[in-house]
């Protein structure tokens, strides 16, 4: 409640009529150094927006044309300059040269996991665990297309299915039940079938009626006993890996629909110095062959 | 008067309460008169150490072999290390500092209960610069009262030329103090070329702005503001004094009543303000012991001086203790002004106790501090192991229905020599390990190699075969054999598997 203003007794200034419970406010100027600061302030902020992109508009990029991107730029070249050597010498050695060399290996182990996180972690998760839905695990021991140096170079530069390349991995698997080539019920054998092979198999009966008919139509690919072949690109099915989950109606669909996994081709899209990284990095995290 | 108005308003209008005194005092200019004597003698002496020790040993070589630095104290900020002339000090070892910074801070309070604040009056880099600032303007300017004369007149050519000549020499003094400093991060024989050829970085200049600028302003121009305000010590150096603490005291027993050297009846104070006009801080000692006071007892040598001159006994100002004082006092004062009196009160002075339960104390603690240092830095480990034990995937089943973990372990190595080390896994029966990229030992164990002074990386698989039934989660140790086959060291982790 605004009272009268009036001179304060002690310190000679006067009160602002403003009083609370008897505590009256003084007068008091602003002290001047906080008053040039202030506007010295301001006036910076006037420059700021003269001279920087300060203001929401497009394309506006103030008198002195700055951007944080045009910023980074220099930084990122200077970067590049600076790893340029290494990449050079990984570029111009293999996997397995790159591997045995500790200086390189290392190297590559380090850039291999960055653009592993950068590139492959959103399918093939972050440590390479490998993720529901067809998206192989790349640390277990089980590696559909070759686990060595040169077939996961080929797999990461060509990747699968893809249309990209020509030497992507392009089988294909036919779709049983769907095309025909098989009755429901003999599906649902070569599924018995297929499982008894791990031990998994609840219905010997059918699992026996399975077995000429996956020596007809899948041991061409997969093996006489499941054993997989990775020309092709068909996986083991008589370890303990599945990709596709390991119960009846999984291993049915895939029979009757088929199944293959589709990869991107990374030798456009990344330098092969990098593609040559991931590839020790992959070839390292589940122990390679 | 209505019935509204609140009570505090219908009481009578008391008269203003006089007006407080302000808290903000302005500033007196202090003009500190030169003065000889046996204290002066003292810190100059201590002047002259400590400006020589901060201005010398950066640079002290200390030979480490090739490839590592020689400065014998070093703080290498670049490679993360302190080296202090055979000690070498890791950043995970700050603890060592915080141990010093204990040490100085109890060392402080035992000093002060023993002999007041003779840190701030003798050691105090502060007080050390700020002596070091008056005797180059008394050199350039005058004594106190050519100095008073100089600022009272009108700018002039000597005037102009005088303070030039202070402030030139003032800066070059706080540069070398600033030079001194950054020769502690870098070393300073290099860092020294790179400075004159403005090679040196950015923090090296920066880092010699600041602490020039700061020795410039806190010794040339804050002075005792700094000791009186912003310094903290003063406001609670006075829990660590008592009635035995040897303190700068004037002997008012024996100085009152003051009065003119020729006067009857007067006490051996002739009032001649000697020991004030020499004060750093402009106090007057025969006041007491004050806030202000540094004990640094220049008062003490000015007061001998004029009491010499009047061929009467020194010691009018001493270092004396609170006891002291008050038991002269009581036995002197029925006596008149005179050598009886001052014989008297001298008598009744007993001999100052140095050992008492709170100097005890504070020896102890500063004992068990400095012990606790020294042992840690004698057993402290040169080899550490950290397993960190890989989350993306928990863990991995392999065709053949096992379960993998991996490990990433971290060797780090503190000594200069290259270990060869074995691993072994202390676990559930069964399990397998394979470090990858590790050689084996004769007994087929996998071999660790550690980098002298730095960390080596390795990754271990470690696979239960598919038979082997384990629960969910147990305990693994990773331990690591020397060449004699003792346990060098061992850190714990789990290995994971599915629900059982």
């Amino acid at each position: 409640m605004p009272t009268k203003i009036e001179k304060d007794a002690v310190t000679g200034i006067n009160t602002t009529g403003h009083e609370w419970d008897g505590l009256r406010e003084l007068d008091n100027p602003l002290p001047k150094w906080w008053l040039y600061v202030f506007y010295a302030s301001i006036l910076f902020a006037l420059a700021w927006v003269v001279l920087y992109p300060a203001l929401p508009i497009r394309g506006y990029t103030g008198l002195t044309g700055w951007t944080a991107r045009g910023a980074i730029g220099p930084v990122l070249e200077g970067e590049r300059a600076r790893q340029e050597p290494m990449l050079a010498r990984l570029r111009g050695a293999t996997p397995e040269q790159i591997a045995a060399d500790p200086q390189l290996r290392a190297f590559a182990l380090a850039g291999g996991r960055i653009a592993f996180a950068n590139n492959c972690a959103g399918c093939h998760g972050a440590g390479g665990q490998g993720a529901a839905g067809g998206f192989p695990s790349l640390a277990d021991d089980e590696w559909i297309w070759g686990g060595s140096f040169d077939a996961i170079q080929h797999t990461i530069q060509h990747g699968a299915r893809n249309g990209e390349s020509d030497d992507a991995r392009a089988t294909q698997m036919p779709r049983f039940l769907a095309d025909g080539m098989l009755t429901a019920p003999q599906v649902s054998d070569v599924a018995e079938h297929v499982l008894s092979l791990t031990g998994r198999a609840t219905d010997q009966a059918a699992a026996g009626r399975g077995a000429p008919l996956f020596a007809e139509n899948c041991a061409s690919c997969h093996g006489e006993r499941g054993e997989g072949n990775r020309d092709l690109g068909a996986p083991s099915l008589a370890d303990q890996i599945w990709l596709y989950g390991s119960d009846k109606a999984s291993v049915a669909r895939s029979i009757s629909y088929s199944r293959g996994g589709v990869m991107p081709a990374w030798n456009g899209r990344l330098d092969p110095a990098i593609v040559n990284m991931l590839t020790v990095y992959v070839h390292a995290l589940g122990g390679g062959e | 008067m209505s019935k509204l108005d609140s009570p505090d308003r219908v009481k009578p209008a008391a008269p203003p309460p006089p007006a407080p005194a302000p808290l903000y005092a302005n500033r007196t200019r202090i003009y500190p008169k030169a003065v000889t004597g046996t204290v002066r003698r003292a810190k100059w002496a201590i002047l002259a150490l400590c400006l020589g020790l901060y201005y010398t040993v950066p640079l002290l070589r200390w030979d480490r072999g090739p490839a590592l630095p020689n400065q014998a104290v070093l703080v290498d900020m670049q490679n993360a290390r302190l080296f202090f002339f055979w000690i070498e000090i890791w950043p995970q070892e700050v603890y060592y500092l915080t141990g010093l910074l204990v040490l100085g801070a109890i060392g402080l309070f035992a000093a002060t209960s023993l002999f007041g604040r003779v840190w701030c009056g003798f050691a105090c880099p502060q007080t050390v610069w700020t002596d070091l600032f008056m005797w180059v303007e008394r050199r350039i300017q005058g004594d106190r009262n050519e100095r008073m004369r100089l600022d009272k007149q009108n700018w002039s050519r000597e005037k102009l030329l005088k303070k030039g000549a202070t402030h030139a020499a003032w800066l070059a003094i706080a540069a070398a103090t600033g030079g001194a400093w950054i020769m502690y991060f870098n070393d300073a024989l290099a860092m020294t070329r790179d400075f004159f050829t403005l090679r040196a970085s950015g923090t090296v200049y920066f880092f010699f702005g600041l602490f020039t600028a700061t020795t410039y302003l806190l010794a040339g121009w804050a002075r005792e503001q700094v000791c009186t305000y912003m310094c903290p010590w003063p406001r609670f150096q006075a829990a660590m004094l008592d009635e035995s603490s040897l303190v700068v005291s004037y002997r008012g027993w024996r100085g009152e009543p003051r009065g003119k050297a020729k006067a009857a009846g007067v006490g051996d104070c002739v009032d001649c303000r000697a020991c004030v006009n020499v004060c750093p801080t402009g106090i007057d000692i025969r006041d007491g012991l004050q806030l202000e006071c540094i004990g640094c007892g220049l008062c003490i040598d000015a007061c001998d001086d004029i009491m010499a001159r009047l061929d009467r006994p020194k010691g009018l100002i001493a270092f004396e203790t609170f006891a002291n004082i008050a038991a002269s006092e009581a036995a002197a004062k029925p006596l008149p002004p005179g050598p009886a009196r001052l014989a008297c009160g001298m008598q009744a002075r007993t001999p100052t106790r140095f050992l008492r339960p709170r100097t005890w104390l504070y020896l102890g603690v500063l004992g068990l501090v400095a012990g606790i240092m020294a042992g840690s830095y004698m057993l402290r480990e040169t080899l550490s192991l950290a397993v960190i034990r890989e989350r993306a995937p928990l863990f991995v089943r392999l065709s053949d229905g096992g379960i993998r973990n991996a490990y990433a372990l971290k060797l780090a190595s503190k000594t200069r020599e290259t270990e060869m080390l074995s691993l072994v896994l202390d676990g559930p029966a069964g399990l397998q390990m394979l470090v990858q990229d590790a050689e084996a030992d004769a007994q087929g164990r996998p071999v660790l190699v550690t980098r002298p002074d730095g960390i080596t990386q390795w990754r271990a698989l470690v696979t239960a075969p598919p038979g082997l039934r384990l629960p969910e989660n147990i305990p693994v140790t990773f331990r690591l054999i020397d060449a004699e086959g003792r346990i060098a060291v061992s850190e714990a982790s789990v290995f994971l598997g599915p629900k059982p």
